[in-house]
């Protein structure tokens, strides 16, 4: 019992991050390899946003959100926005170094020290025991339900929004989208927010959940496999691809050997691309696009 | 082809051995003579720090050169260049701790195990291009360290590997401006080779993989063939970059092998430029003494001595700016500056060359 509900922890952490890759590369087929540090960004901003309002939770989590919004929207603005028409590795290569660079800038403002939010914020985290027998602890469910949510949600925005279907358009033809009067840069930005957003909910729930320490940027790159094996451009495929790595990684640490557990998504990396590069659920052209 | 450096004198090439020669003017060749006399002479004039530096450099400038062959050259991208420096790092480790093997055996071994590693890193690429084969090579740098992890903490060497040096003919490698001398032959030797490989037939047949993978099949170019040898090569330079490391650090340790290597590198070949190996030597010169430079600028400012404890995260922050820079602003890295220098020259007072020669 508690096997399953680790697996369904990590798979929600798992998922909740990959969906922040998928988003970007389906709609501007751009792979984001800052996602890491900016999802520890959004728990260092909740760190500060927590000394700002004083403890506030509410506040605190809801301006740490809008911040998040902000970051992603100022970085396609005047970062990714310059790399349009690029190649696309030149825009990957662009995001690894902002990652260096926000690594780099948080730990000289925040420094590398381990650190809880959760304690700033004087919330507690208890352990709920679960009818069957597992234990969970308070932020750990946050985070499913968080999952839940953002997946629900975005689900809905995707298929039934203005934006959302304009985010799908883009994403499936460009020069056709712009054609149709959609505002492409709007589009990409919306889609560096929301992706931002998913990112920096999972840090701060990770934060409020175990603490704060700057190699946390390593769960975010661990989460890429979830996106790749679930299908790049599919937000079901993130969903399916987070249980299947966060199956393999906790029943690896339990049966074989911990150590491998930060080995074990990139092993199920190398299989999903031997077998099926373009994903369980991803469309199989995007090979020859990139 | 081999260079297309403009030139301003009235020298043309007639013919392709001319086209091939490593030197082709006489100026050249005396600006290559200047330039082994000033480094041979380098480390009889200054301090231990900066023949340090001088080692750093040659160590990454073998690094940089090899993965230029990949990416710049032969088009194929690698993200896990410093699983395979580690890969060489290790076999040395490996086989000093448990054979006690000298330096004549490692070496070879390093470069054999470089090579087996670039057939697994190059594998995908038969299949996968692009993003997908940067992350299948991503995910092999994490495996390869890994193991060396793993092979660190079950022989209960867990905060590292310390080796000899090495004894060649009799007497121990110590002295620094010895070893300044074994890297920058390996580092000339490196260069050679690239240089050798680039005006053969497998350089030209890595360029056209580059340029269009299909048009490149069509014309005869065994693809696999090809792409799987950029990968071989590239990994066993590489991996023999990583052995020589640990022999000059006297110490392996996965610690020094983090993905912030792999991400050093791949800002070597893009701050110096994409497809050229000149580019490969001053991007390795410039990512290594960055850190170097940002120290000596700090300890210049007021009250110098409280960012001391900063020093390694404004090292990143300025890193990344750096890397920032040139992919945005200048993607044909320092060369790129370079050359746009020798064209404003040679075109003054015009702007732009005539049109119907098109570029270049």
């Amino acid at each position: 019992m508690q096997l399953i509900v680790n697996i369904v922890v990590l798979a929600a952490i798992y998922a909740l991050i990959a969906c922040g890759y998928v988003l970007i590369y389906r709609v501007s087929r751009v792979l984001n390899l800052a996602h890491g540090e900016l999802m520890m960004l959004g728990a260092y901003l909740l760190l500060t946003t927590a000394s700002a309002f004083s403890g506030n939770a509410f506040f605190a989590i809801v301006a740490a959100i809008v911040l998040s919004l902000l970051v992603g929207v100022l970085i396609y603005v005047f970062l990714m926005r310059k790399m349009a028409g690029e190649m696309v590795l030149a825009a990957v290569l662009t995001t690894v170094a902002l990652g260096v660079l926000l690594r780099g800038l948080m730990i000289l403002i925040w420094s590398a020290q381990q650190q809880y939010p959760g304690q700033a914020l004087a919330l507690p985290n208890p352990a709920l025991v679960l009818p069957g027998g597992g234990r969970i602890s308070l932020f750990a469910a946050a985070i499913v339900a968080a999952a839940v949510l953002s997946y629900g949600g975005l689900f809905l925005f995707l298929q039934f929004g203005r934006w959302g279907v304009r985010m799908r358009a883009a994403g499936q033809n460009p020069l056709l989208a712009a054609q149709r009067g959609i505002n492409l840069h709007a589009v990409y930005a919306l889609a560096w927010a929301l992706s931002t957003l998913t990112g920096a909910l999972a840090g701060m729930l990770i934060a409020l959940d175990s603490g704060l320490t700057s190699s946390m940027a390593v769960i975010g790159l661990k989460a890429f496999p979830a996106a790749l094996v679930g299908g790049l451009d599919s937000l079901l495929g993130a969903l399916l691809g987070a249980l299947i790595v966060g199956a393999a990684e906790v029943l690896s640490i339990q049966y074989i050997d911990p150590l491998l557990s930060d080995v074990v998504p990139f092993l199920v990396l190398i299989a999903a691309l031997i077998v099926r590069p373009w994903g369980l659920l991803g469309t199989r052209e995007e090979l020859d696009r990139v | 082809m081999f260079r297309n450096a403009p030139r301003a004198s009235g020298y043309f090439r007639t013919g392709y051995a001319q086209d091939l020669a490593l030197i082709q003017t006489r100026f050249e060749g005396a600006a290559l003579a200047a330039l082994a006399l000033a480094l041979a002479l380098f480390p009889f004039l200054v301090g231990a720090f900066y023949l340090d530096l001088a080692c750093q450099v040659f160590l990454a400038s073998i690094g940089a050169l090899s993965l230029m062959l990949l990416t710049g050259y032969a088009g194929q991208i690698s993200l896990g260049h410093a699983g395979l420096l580690a890969a060489g790092a290790f076999t040395v480790g490996i086989l000093f701790r448990e054979v006690g093997a000298s330096f004549w055996i490692t070496l070879p071994a390093a470069a054999l195990v470089g090579a087996v590693l670039g057939v697994i890193f190059g594998l995908p690429s038969l299949r996968l291009r692009g993003l997908y084969l940067a992350v299948s090579t991503l995910a092999l740098y994490f495996i390869v360290v890994y193991l060396g992890g793993e092979y660190e903490s079950t022989r209960g060497f867990s905060t590292g590997i310390m080796i000899d040096a090495p004894r060649v003919g009799g007497f121990a490698l110590r002295n620094p401006r010895a070893w300044y001398f074994v890297l920058l032959a390996a580092a000339a030797g490196t260069l050679l080779i690239c240089a050798n490989l680039l005006r053969s037939r497998t350089g030209r047949a890595w360029r056209a993989i580059r340029a269009h993978e299909t048009v490149a099949e069509a014309l005869g170019i065994g693809i696999a063939g090809y792409k799987l040898l950029a990968f071989v090569i590239s990994s066993a330079l590489a991996s023999l970059a990583g052995a020589l490391f640990a022999y000059y650090r006297g110490f392996v340790s996965v610690e020094a092998f983090s993905l912030f290597l792999s991400i050093q590198y791949v800002a070597m070949i893009i701050v110096g430029g994409m497809g050229s190996l000149l580019g490969a030597l001053l991007g390795a010169l410039f990512v290594t003494l960055l850190p170097y430079l940002i120290e000596a600028l700090l300890m210049r400012l007021p009250n110098a001595q409280s960012y001391a404890g900063a020093l390694f995260a404004i090292d990143f922050s300025a890193f990344g700016v750096v890397m920032i820079l040139f992919l945005v602003f200048e993607p044909l890295g320092l060369v790129g500056i370079w050359r746009r220098l020798q064209t404003y020259f040679l075109l003054w007072p015009f702007k732009y060359r005539p049109v119907a020669g098109g570029r270049r």
